[in-house]
């Protein structure tokens, strides 16, 4: 009966882009038509409100939920552009051990009734709001860097996927799914960087989508706007987009930024550097 | 030589990245994942193909591993009873 997808966005490392992407995703599948809710799991740190616009219309959140003292509706935050897209927000104020095995299972289970997708917001770390988050994952959402500590910790989260999750206890595949944020393609070009295809080669997951280092991307959270609503034309938008299709079971190819100066202009930047 | 170097990749540290992550990681992968229950299962393995031949104490057994990027060793210690001891078997089976 449950059609829903519970999407585990995490990385380990912390500051990857593991929350604006999270809301990016959220809206572009929002944008898809389907009820979509994206839940920050990240008590004490919340940020999720901040980077979707909402963060003077919290009431009630996730512990709270957790603790009956409000419904998991009151709790939740229609968005004010998508009204199929919500958003549930953590508490600011409790400390970590608030967040209980059989509490978050409970109020999973009962969103899983009420939307298509579900997209939990992982906190850093490989600590208990980190598995508890990946807890009821049916797909992971693996955020890296093309940057060594990112690469590692990703390796350790994928670990985890693999062995922490209700899927991976019941034997079943938890669909995982790699999504690489800042890439710069010309410095990964002139070997500075690493490679969409090394990190592929490394982590050896699916590739989702490839974010480039932008300036979309940051003034979106600056707007409190996800990237695909608010620069919808930009690079960032069309990599979220397209991810999102692809998680939606569209056969969609991923684009790889490419570095697109011209010949000259690559000779007299070398020549310059 | 600039303009050659303008065809070719190099002097990037990218590559150094890719190869020292590869060795980390292949060395991780192996402690972290394969170890625990690897460890349990050699050391059950092991205690019960002694026991078969000569009664030795449960808790004197310690099997232990360690993987280098060189060489890796697995490390098995069985301290045995003193001779003329009492034997835990008989014991058990009296």
């Amino acid at each position: 009966m449950t059609m829903a997808k519970v999407i585990v966005v995490t990385s380990g490392k912390g500051g990857v882009g593991k929350t604006t992407s999270t809301a990016a995703l959220g809206a572009a599948l929002a944008q898809t038509g389907k009820q979509v809710c994206v839940v920050d799991f990240d008590v004490g740190l919340r940020n999720l409100d901040l980077v979707m616009g909402a963060e003077r219309r919290v009431v009630f959140d996730l512990i709270n939920v957790i603790n009956g003292e409000a419904k998991l509706h009151q709790a939740i935050i229609r968005d004010k552009r998508l009204d199929n897209l919500s958003l549930l927000p953590a508490s600011q104020t409790r400390d970590k051990d608030a967040l209980t095995e059989e509490g978050v299972a409970g109020v999973i289970e009962e969103m899983r009734d009420k939307f298509d997708y579900i997209l939990c917001d992982s906190p850093a770390g490989i600590e208990r709001g980190a598995t508890l988050a990946m807890r009821h994952a049916d797909i992971a959402v693996v955020v890296t860097n093309p940057e060594v500590s990112s690469v590692r910790d990703s390796d350790r989260i994928i670990g985890l996927v693999d062995s922490k999750t209700q899927k991976a206890e019941n034997d079943e595949r938890v669909e995982k799914y790699l999504l690489v944020t800042r890439y710069d393609p010309i410095r990964a070009d002139k070997g500075e960087m690493l490679k969409v295809d090394d990190v592929l080669e490394i982590l050896s997951i699916p590739l989702l989508a490839v974010v480039p280092e932008s300036q979309d991307v940051l003034k979106a959270s600056n707007l409190g706007m996800p990237v695909t609503l608010g620069s919808p034309n930009s690079y960032a938008a069309r990599a979220y987009t397209n991810a999102a299709r692809k998680i939606t079971g569209e056969n969609v190819s991923v684009e790889i930024p490419q570095d697109t100066r011209g010949i000259f202009s690559k000779f007299f930047a070398r020549k310059a550097a | 030589m600039r303009f050659l170097d303008f065809f070719r990749n190099k002097g990037g540290s990218a590559p150094v990245a890719r190869d020292r992550l590869q060795i980390i990681l292949a060395h991780e992968r192996a402690t972290l994942s394969a170890n625990p229950e690897l460890l349990a299962t050699l050391r059950e393995e092991i205690l019960a193909v002694i026991a078969r031949h000569m009664p030795i104490d449960r808790d004197k057994v310690n099997v232990s591993m360690d993987r280098g990027d060189d060489v890796s060793t697995l490390e098995v210690e069985v301290e045995l009873p003193l001779e003329g001891g009492p034997n835990p078997l008989h014991v058990a089976a009296e």
